[in-house]
């Protein structure tokens, strides 16, 4: 078995740690025996979709987003088509945002792809935390780091996982991302998927069975280091003492 | 008496008068840092600089007008410590005096202290020169207060991005610095197209430094970029070649924006053995350096000193007899075995230090911490941008990570195939180690950790003298 993971705009898109996310594809791929192949998208190139498992859409500072967005036009139909018929796509922060109808900052307005139904508008204060979520999708938290300046209105979608702790979309709605067929569009950076084994576990079980059919599943594989990263955070943010001391800090 | 003695009598008592709310800001700081080391709990550079602050919000203004010479600030993301330490030896080794704020008090709070611990009894600074290394972030307070002669920038590249936001914001902030100071000449590393966008931006005056050949290794070259796209119309900039990041020799195909030719440049580089020797304005210099990053360090401060006129004169004899290391790398001996201390705070400084450990070929131990607390940087997301790959050809026998974040050091390691192992304890790991490991242990912490870590080690090394 083989998955071919497309990794879009690495030259544009490369903000802190997400190669992170290419690298535990891969290796869990490997791991098991399956071959991975990963193939970066420069800006400019073209992109067949019907050759893609998984693509991966990362974060970009607020000028380099605007540069994507030039390229985006070209890839718009080929990527909601993808979409539509149920292919992978784990976005990321700014990735994030572009799935979406627009960002809009104080200067501009940067138009997205459409696919979400999503709006995202600017603030001055940044959203920059750990954040733990709930995702009725794991039994598992998922946790992360948020450092984001736009404010995601989900409209209608679903939420990729319930804030426990930290901002979210919006700061104040409680959630946080989107889960789409089969898309998952998150601020979670940290990077989110070696922390957060069962998130990458499940996309790429996803793209194994569109590929493969149902029957196809992954091996378990022994998860130890992985668990206690995860643990690590979910548990600092369980303790009120902690959140205590670190709210006290920030403000002093 | 005439108008103009009138006028001066008037200044003096102005200024005995200012003096006074100096004088008693300074001394309360002076007292602020006596009960700090009395009471041993830390190495006491920030507080004071808070306490004079609030009794005397102008006491940095009030001190850098009392620096008889010239000011110049360091400012960037790497390099900041060492291009300062040569800036301050090169006019030292000239006899002059010399005010420079030490590792890690380069926010606005450690500078002040800087400044008034410096004093005399009677709050008067005795210095002809000011070398202060300042915080991307902080920039924006003290460059108007400092009014500094010159600026260097060493680069800009990722770095606590908890803190900074992105890197356009940083680049923001220092822009927002420098033009507040439309007088200061800026020194600046043109390789690096953000720094020479940045100094074509403030409008103000700028000297630049840049190396034409490629020096770095694969290793030590980080393959994270920022900003290869050209500021002024976006277009994807062409690359004779990367130096290391997005440094190197770029120019813009659809505009024409390249990479100048620089002011001053480093030629002939060549290793030597373990060190680096290169023609510099006509010298011929064999360095001390290991690094190819302390050629541009040794560069720029060189720019920097030519620009002020002042304490290159002796330049070769005092980089040649140069200590790099500046405290930040200790040497220890525990147990027998050489204990090497260095810390890595952000993706470039940390290849560096793979590229360092590489280079000893010997077998060894490696310890890693990583802690996150907000001096560190809250997000630990960096680690993934280092590559860490090349520590599987490292001939290490065992890594270890400690830390808060330890476990997320150790995913980083077991997703290249590394194995490691986790320690809650780096007191007993080391100990652990010196006495069973290679006798060669390399501790890499970032920042939070490198002070404690410096004294545990240092009683490690006690302790062992005593037995």
């Amino acid at each position: 078995m083989k998955l071919t993971i497309g990794h879009l705009y690495p030259d544009l898109l490369n903000l802190y740690g997400d190669r992170g996310n290419i690298q535990c594809f891969r290796k869990r791929l490997e791991w098991r025996g399956i071959e991975a192949e990963v193939v970066p998208f420069l800006s400019g190139d073209a992109i067949d979709f019907s050759g893609l498992d998984i693509v991966l859409l990362g974060g970009g500072s607020d000028r380099e987003q605007e540069l994507v967005c030039g390229f985006l036009k070209h890839i718009r139909e080929d990527f909601k088509i993808y979409v539509e018929e149920g292919g992978v796509v784990l976005a990321v922060c700014g990735g994030y945002q572009l799935l979406g109808k627009y960002y809009r900052t104080e200067k501009k307005t940067i138009e997205g792809l459409g696919i979400l139904d999503i709006t995202t508008d600017w603030k001055p204060e940044r959203l920059i935390r750990d954040i733990v979520l709930e995702s009725p999708l794991f039994d598992r938290p998922v946790v992360g780091f948020e450092n984001h300046g736009g404010r995601t209105e989900i409209g209608a979608h679903t939420p990729f996982g319930k804030v426990v702790y930290g901002f979210g979309n919006t700061g104040d709605s409680g959630y946080e991302g989107v889960v789409y067929k089969n898309v998952i569009a998150t601020y979670l950076h940290g990077p989110l998927l070696p922390k957060n084994p069962h998130v990458c576990d499940y996309l790429l079980e996803r793209a194994l069975k569109k590929k493969y059919g149902e029957e196809a599943s992954l091996a378990p594989l022994p998860d130890d280091m992985e668990t206690k990263a995860n643990r690590y955070i979910a548990e600092r943010y369980n303790d009120k003492k902690y959140i205590l001391k670190e709210t006290i800090k920030r403000h002093t | 008496m005439s108008d103009r003695t009138a006028i001066k009598i008037k200044i003096k008592s102005w200024v005995t008068f200012m003096r006074v709310r100096s004088r008693l800001a300074i001394r309360f700081a002076k007292i602020t840092s006596g009960l700090i080391k009395l009471m041993n709990r830390g190495s006491g550079v920030t507080l004071p600089g808070y306490v004079a602050r609030r009794i005397d919000p102008d006491i940095l203004g009030e001190m850098a007008r009392q620096v008889r010479g010239k000011t110049i600030v360091t400012m960037g993301t790497n390099g900041k410590t060492t291009t300062n330490a040569i800036l301050c030896r090169a006019l030292e080794s000239e006899g002059k005096k010399v005010i420079i704020n030490r590792t890690g008090a380069n926010m606005l709070n450690g500078i002040i202290s800087a400044f008034v611990l410096a004093t005399d009894r009677r709050g008067r600074l005795d210095a002809d020169y000011a070398c202060i290394e300042v915080d991307e972030i902080s920039s924006v307070g003290v460059l108007p207060k400092l009014k500094p002669d010159c600026a260097l920038l060493t680069n800009i590249s990722r770095d606590q991005l908890d803190r900074f936001g992105e890197v356009d914001i940083t680049y923001g902030k220092l822009l927002t610095a420098v033009r507040s100071v439309p007088e200061t000449t800026l020194i600046i590393n043109c390789d690096d197209i953000l720094s020479y966008s940045l100094a074509e931006e403030s409008g103000n005056p700028f000297v630049s430094y840049g190396i034409d050949e490629q020096i770095f290794d694969d290793i030590s070259r980080s393959e994270i970029r920022e900003s290869i796209f050209c500021r002024k119309c976006g277009k994807k900039l062409e690359y004779d070649f990367f130096h290391y990041g997005q440094l190197g020799i770029y120019r813009c195909p659809a505009c024409g924006f390249a990479r100048p030719e620089p002011d001053y440049t480093a030629a002939g580089i060549r290793m030597d053995g373990e060190v680096y020797s290169f023609d510099l304005d006509g010298m011929h210099i064999d360095s001390t350096a290991r690094t190819p990053y302390n050629i541009y360090n040794t560069l720029s401060a060189y720019t920097a000193l030519k620009t002020m006129g002042a304490g290159y004169a002796g330049f070769k004899e005092m980089i040649e007899a140069f200590d790099y290391g500046n405290n930040r790398e200790s040497i220890f001996t525990i147990n027998g075995a050489r204990v090497q201390l260095h810390l890595a705070k952000n993706p470039i400084g940390f290849q560096q230090k793979i590229s360092l450990v590489l280079k000893d070929e010997k077998p060894k131990d490696i310890i890693i911490q990583i802690n996150d607390t907000a001096q560190d940087g809250r997000d630990i997301s960096w680690l993934w941008d280092v590559d860490f790959q090349y520590l599987a050809d490292s001939s290490a026998e065992k890594i270890l990570t400690a830390g808060t974040r330890r476990y997320d050091m150790g995913l980083r390691l077991k997703y290249e195939d590394i194995p490691c192992e986790t320690t809650e304890d780096l007191k007993a790991a080391v100990t652990e180690r010196t006495v069973n490991g290679t006798k060669n242990l390399y501790v890499i912490v970032n920042y939070s950790g490198l002070y404690r870590t410096n004294h545990m080690l240092t009683e490690l090394e006690k302790e062992e003298v005593q037995a």
